[in-house]
């Protein structure tokens, strides 16, 4: 019986699950961001460029096509943030690593900027070229929607004192959430039909936008996973030693 | 679980306010729409189902903060989570007393309401069945909410900002079934992804407020 012979024997974690150790994580980490943070900026600074003053404007909505370069990577950030809260989340109601529930915690505010800025580019190329700010199309109101459950999120987690409690419950209001976040995307489809476009990138290379926009586009979403990345353990790595400061600043209070 | 629905119930109706409280803000979100938007009658009966849906919905969430907060203060919840009930069914059944005394008046108040908004005669029988289908919906949706933030000093608002976004779905379908009844439209399939969710929701939700309870009691 493998199993019995591996839990009967107390070992040291290895590979991916040894992370979870702070002291480890955060070697890992300061390891990792000054390369995390040039490849992002490298990426960012190569795809913008190589977007706004390379590539040719399109023949219908002249220069605004180029707001794709944010607009796109930062909306599909805004949603992968938010999974990887989830999993995130996850991991530390299963297997109570704290690294997992502050690396949540440090990934919501960077989700919520994503958030924002594909709202506020979407509703800067929609002016000039739907003739409106804003219009309740399903996809533009369920970002809205996902907006809100990051408010929620992140007010959840301000609002309780007790770390292990407020990692617990917001875990819970991560999971209920992403379901319901779903549920809304559909009713929302349902509600009202959009003036959205469909996707502009696909796997399957279908629906694509034309080449010359497709490869500076790809350069940018890299900078854009880059930078999340990068911001996310950054931000991992000051919950951490805030909360080693607090432990710390409690030991000295009681002595 | 028939003495604790039992209780929570003489709870509400003597504490004051259980089934009045809910009713009269429903009733003063009712009066104050024309004031807002305006008299006219084909406005008025135009957006009555969107309104009186977004009214049953605050009228619910007005009155989610008392469901746990006041067991929690007096211990009672401490109580529950060891007494041989499970706990999610204890979630369940104050869910259902939450439903008896606000969301049930709601739904037989709603015509009444729905004479004040000049809404189209098709649409009373529809306003009704839409609101008996998503209110059971509301109250346990909002004792999720209610789990989560019962150990937050002033969670109130705090709670309203977790617990209306996941409203969304149960506004949407409910409001759409109403509309449109009210238009003489087909309703047959959002009163269907209604109950949908309703059903879900009921079936789903006692979990995860239990867990969020448990946390809280810990």
């Amino acid at each position: 019986m493998s199993m019995t012979d591996e839990t009967s024997i107390p070992k040291r974690p290895s590979g991916f699950w040894s992370y979870a150790n702070p002291v480890k994580f955060l070697g890992f980490s300061e390891r990792v961001l000054p390369a995390l943070w040039w490849l992002s900026g490298i990426c960012l600074g190569v795809g913008l460029i190589w977007g706004f003053f390379f590539t040719p404007d399109d023949f219908r909505q002249g220069s605004t096509v180029k707001i794709i370069y944010l607009h796109v990577p930062s909306a599909l950030m805004a949603i992968n943030a938010w999974f990887m809260m989830l999993v995130a989340s996850l991991i530390w109601i299963v297997r109570r690593h704290h690294v997992s529930a502050l690396a949540a915690k440090a990934a919501a505010p960077v989700g919520v900027v994503m958030t924002l800025i594909a709202l506020f580019t979407g509703a800067v190329w929609g002016q000039p070229m739907w003739g409106t700010w804003w219009a309740w199309d399903p996809r533009l109101t369920s970002f809205l929607i996902l907006f809100l459950f990051y408010l929620g999120y992140m007010a959840l987690w301000a609002a309780i004192d007790d770390p292990d409690t407020a990692a617990d419950l917001t875990s819970v209001l991560c999971l209920v959430g992403s379901v319901f976040a779903v549920l809304s995307r559909y009713a929302v489809n349902f509600w009202n039909q959009g003036l959205h476009q469909g996707a502009s990138l696909s796997l399957d290379k279908e629906e694509n936008v034309a080449d010359v926009f497709y490869f500076p586009l790809l350069v940018c979403i890299a900078g854009f996973v880059l930078i999340f990345l990068a911001l996310v353990l950054y931000r991992t790595g000051t919950e951490i030693r805030l909360r080693r400061t607090r432990a710390l600043q409690a030991r000295e209070a009681r002595v | 679980m028939k003495a604790l629905l039992r209780r929570d119930l003489l709870l509400a109706m003597r504490a004051g306010g259980g089934f009045g409280l809910g009713l009269a803000f429903f009733l003063i979100v009712t009066v104050l729409v024309p004031f807002g938007v305006g008299p006219q009658s084909e406005l008025l009966s135009r957006i009555a189902p969107g309104i009186l849906w977004i009214g049953a919905l605050l009228a619910c969430l007005l009155s989610l903060d008392r469901l746990l907060a006041l067991d929690w203060e007096d211990g009672t919840l401490d109580l529950l989570a060891t007494s041989p009930l499970p706990l999610e069914a204890a979630l369940s059944i104050k869910a259902l007393a939450h439903w008896i005394t606000t969301g049930l008046p709601l739904v037989l108040a709603a015509p009444v309401f729905g004479v004040l908004l000049s809404l189209p005669d098709a649409g009373y029988v529809w306003l009704v069945i839409s609101l008996a289908l998503g209110t059971p919906a509301l109250s346990v949706i909002g004792t999720f909410g209610a789990a989560l933030t019962v150990g937050v000093k002033r969670g109130g608002l705090l709670m309203s900002l977790l617990v209306l976004p996941l409203y969304v779905p149960t506004l949407i379908f409910g409001a759409e079934v109403a509309r449109r009844g009210a238009e003489g439209m087909q309703t047959t399939t959002p009163l269907l992804m209604l109950a949908g969710i309703t059903a879900g929701v009921i079936a789903i939700m006692p979990f995860a407020s239990a867990a969020a309870l448990r946390v809280n009691l810990r």
